[in-house]
């Protein structure tokens, strides 16, 4: 880093070379959205293929390719790089660090990220077709009967990991070593707490995953039975190590989603956040927790009692630090002179339909209860009211919050709103009905399904389309804001927002903090 | 806290860097075997024994009998005929019982078969006792032709009361392929 005060590098090189946080950010940023994108079309496929009972538009095989590659671009694709992005801009604003602490690793694991999902996605055009075992993979289906594009899969699957794991470690670096002087940890904002203990998860699972992924390697070409009872294995195991990884890689996905809504309900309440330690430890412990539950995904596989009931207990355990963070943002809204823009409509969407796919997640927890829920429609509901209500919801809250100060530009406050008001009626009516479809007995992943439930499957059909359309919308509104949005130059865009990020100039310029801000011992953290 | 280098973030990834090698190697050190422990010690899964089971000195409980039924299956692709020469017997617990299956490999070219076991409830599991099993050992069979093959088992004593019917079920595999190299039998 020898010159400090050189601007970005022109042309295709500033983006294939850069090292700096913001472009990084930028370029995972617009991945995830074209990832989001891409496996919205999958899934636009299944609900026009579910829309009326029968064999309609594509073939059995096929659909089980949508519903597999929807799974996997969505998560691994969409809402874990949109937050790696989100880290990587607001991280280093936060903390009052000039960059991220391995700003060419930083370059590393996002250019591991585009070929990897071309290669998963070219696999729909191998002999055999792309995976079709669905998102969670399950031996003996990914393995002894699994399409011989398979082995890409995999390469794809390590791949990510790697990327992942190198941009956690990337995290956890900047966050121990980068911070200003005075900003200590009990002052960082809740972004970077949730973002910090998120990494360690990473650190922890994405390993395991890669571990899953090369026992299914070593078994399809090198003659070794880790799954295949035939010589020893068990398939069992491997819904055991997945879901090792698997569960804690749920709160992967929705921990940093809670840090944006802790930063965002405070401004547009204009109170600082209620329980800020409790808010720490709350995400501490579930993070812990996500350790131990794991076989709650996978009651009906035959199990103990005694184990059954442990998963049980301890799955209903991590109702309680959600609930603490639940009723904290409640409390921080409690008398604030609450305005409505669009990041807190979001936020406040994702308040309400979070908490549905809480409590339904709580209702799966139950190990009898589940034994009548497992694999039906009724977990395709809960889980994405927690995914796409909770994590997408809050993530298009930090684009609208934070936008103006990335470029310098006011969003359209109407077509935001509209936006919003869009997404939350499209997402309901999608995942609503799948409710009662899945209690009165819809198995999940099938491309049929029983005449009563034609009604419930149009309306989701409708409300998935109107949900798609309306990220269009979304679209459009960044396009037009970064094009030709009203220029503001306000440090603090929002008035009641508060943090380092909002003491930079509008937009951010190239380079941040180049000398460390003075932490005002008194501040409240935010 | 041991500082591995002078510059503080390199020392974080070094160490991050040891977590997540050590977190793959988990997978195969720690969880897989462990697994097999668990299964083994606990007797879920059905999982009985994989090696011979040594008698010991026991007195026969004559007060009540057991069925136990015999149930046989050819895994996907498996073209062997294979069976159980009686479906079911009624036996004592602590007795010494011997049967037989019967397979034939229809094929003219010679193969090699594997049997899993597999024991329901899985609660009995652990108190079903195999002394002699084909499924100890590969099966090889030459084309187009048949062989007994021989299974010895004890009903333990201790069995709980309420277990009134133990079924055992073996899938044949096809194994050919793999007969090269050493097979973890179960």
């Amino acid at each position: 880093m020898g010159d400090h005060h050189h601007g970005p590098a022109k042309g295709i090189s500033r983006w294939l070379f850069t090292t700096n946080h913001k472009d990084i950010g930028t370029m995972y940023l617009w991945f995830s959205f074209a990832m989001f994108i891409l496996g919205g079309f999958f899934a636009m496929v299944i609900r026009a293929e579910l829309f009326q009972p029968g064999m309609q538009l594509v073939e059995p095989a096929f659909f089980n390719q949508m519903t597999t590659l929807h799974g996997l671009v969505m998560v691994f694709g969409a809402i874990m790089p949109s937050f790696v992005g989100l880290a990587n801009w607001m991280i280093p604003m936060m903390i009052g660090a000039p960059d991220m602490a391995l700003p060419r690793m930083n370059n590393w694991s996002f250019w591991i990220l585009p070929p990897t999902f071309l290669l998963l996605a070219s696999t729909l055009f191998m002999e055999g077709g792309a995976p079709a075992f669905g998102w969670t993979f399950y031996a003996p289906l990914s393995t002894t009967y699994a399409p011989p594009s398979v082995t890409f899969f995999i390469f794809s699957v390590h791949v990510l990991g790697l990327s992942s794991i190198m941009g956690s470690i990337n995290i956890i670096a900047t966050v121990m070593n980068m911070r200003a002087p005075g900003m200590t940890y009990m002052k960082m904002p809740l972004f970077v707490w949730t973002w910090l203990i998120t990494a360690f998860l990473l650190v922890a699972v994405m390993p395991v995953l890669a571990g899953a992924v090369t026992m299914m390697l070593m078994d399809i070409h090198f003659g070794t039975s880790f799954f295949s009872a035939a010589g020893g294995g068990d398939p069992v195991l491997f819904q055991h190590v997945f879901w090792f990884f698997g569960h804690p890689e749920v709160y992967i996905i929705i921990l940093p989603a809670f840090g944006v809504v802790s930063q965002i309900i405070p401004a547009f309440s204009r109170k600082p956040l209620f329980g800020y330690d409790s808010m720490v430890y709350a995400t501490a412990s579930i993070a812990f927790l996500s350790f131990i539950v794991w076989a709650h995904h996978m009651y009906t596989v035959g199990m103990p009692v005694a184990g059954e009931l442990f998963f049980m207990y301890a799955t209903m355990l991590i109702a309680v630090p959600t609930g603490v963070k639940v009723f904290n943002w409640i409390s921080t809204m409690w008398r604030g002179a609450m305005t409505f823009e669009t990041p807190m409509l979001f936020s406040l969407g994702f308040l309400v339909l979070f908490t549905i796919g809480g409590f339904t997640g709580l209702m799966l927890s139950i190990a009898p209860s589940d034994f009548q829920y497992h694999d039906s429609y009724f977990v395709v509901a809960h889980f994405h009211y927690v995914m796409v209500a909770g994590a997408v919801f809050s993530m298009t809250a930090a684009v609208y919050y934070w936008l103006p100060k990335w470029c310098g530009r006011m969003y359209n406050e109407t077509m935001g709103k509209t936006h919003f008001w869009i997404s939350f009626v499209g997402f309901n009516l999608t995942f609503f009905p799948q409710h009662f479809v899945g209690l009165a007995g819809m198995p999940r992943r099938i491309p049929d399904y029983a005449l009563q439930f034609a009604d419930f499957n149009m309306m989701s059909s409708i409300g998935a389309f109107i949900y798609g359309a309306s990220q269009i919308l979304f679209l459009y509104n960044v396009i037009a804001t970064i094009v030709a949005g009203k220029p503001t130059s306000e440090e603090k865009v929002w008035d009641g927002a508060e943090g380092l990020e909002w003491t930079v100039p509008t937009p951010a310029p190239y380079h941040t903090f180049e000398t460390p801000p003075k932490i005002d011992p008194a501040h409240a953290h935010s | 806290m041991i500082r591995l280098s002078a510059n503080p973030s390199i020392d974080t990834v070094i160490k991050l860097v040891a977590v997540a090698v050590a977190m793959f190697a988990f997978v195969f050190v720690v969880m897989v075997p462990l697994y097999n422990v668990l299964c083994d010690a606990l007797g879920i899964n059905g999982k009985t024994s994989g090696e011979a089971y040594t008698a010991v000195q026991a007195r026969v409980d004559e007060s009540r009998t057991v069925t136990v039924q015999f149930v046989a299956t050819n895994n996907e692709g498996m073209p062997w005929e294979f069976g159980p020469s009686v479906t079911a017997m009624k036996v004592h617990p602590g007795a010494v019982n011997d049967t037989v299956f019967h397979a034939r490999n229809p094929l003219p070219q010679a193969m090699v078969a594997q049997a899993v076991p597999s024991v329901s409830p899985a609660r009995a599991a652990e108190y079903f006792h195999k002394t002699e099993c084909f499924c100890f050992n590969h099966q090889p069979l030459d084309g187009d032709s048949a062989a007994e093959m021989p299974l010895q088992f004890i009903v333990d004593q201790d069995l709980p009361r309420d277990i009134r019917t133990i079924t055992l079920s073996y899938t044949i595999f096809d194994v050919t392929d793999m007969a090269g190299g050493p097979v973890a039998v179960r």
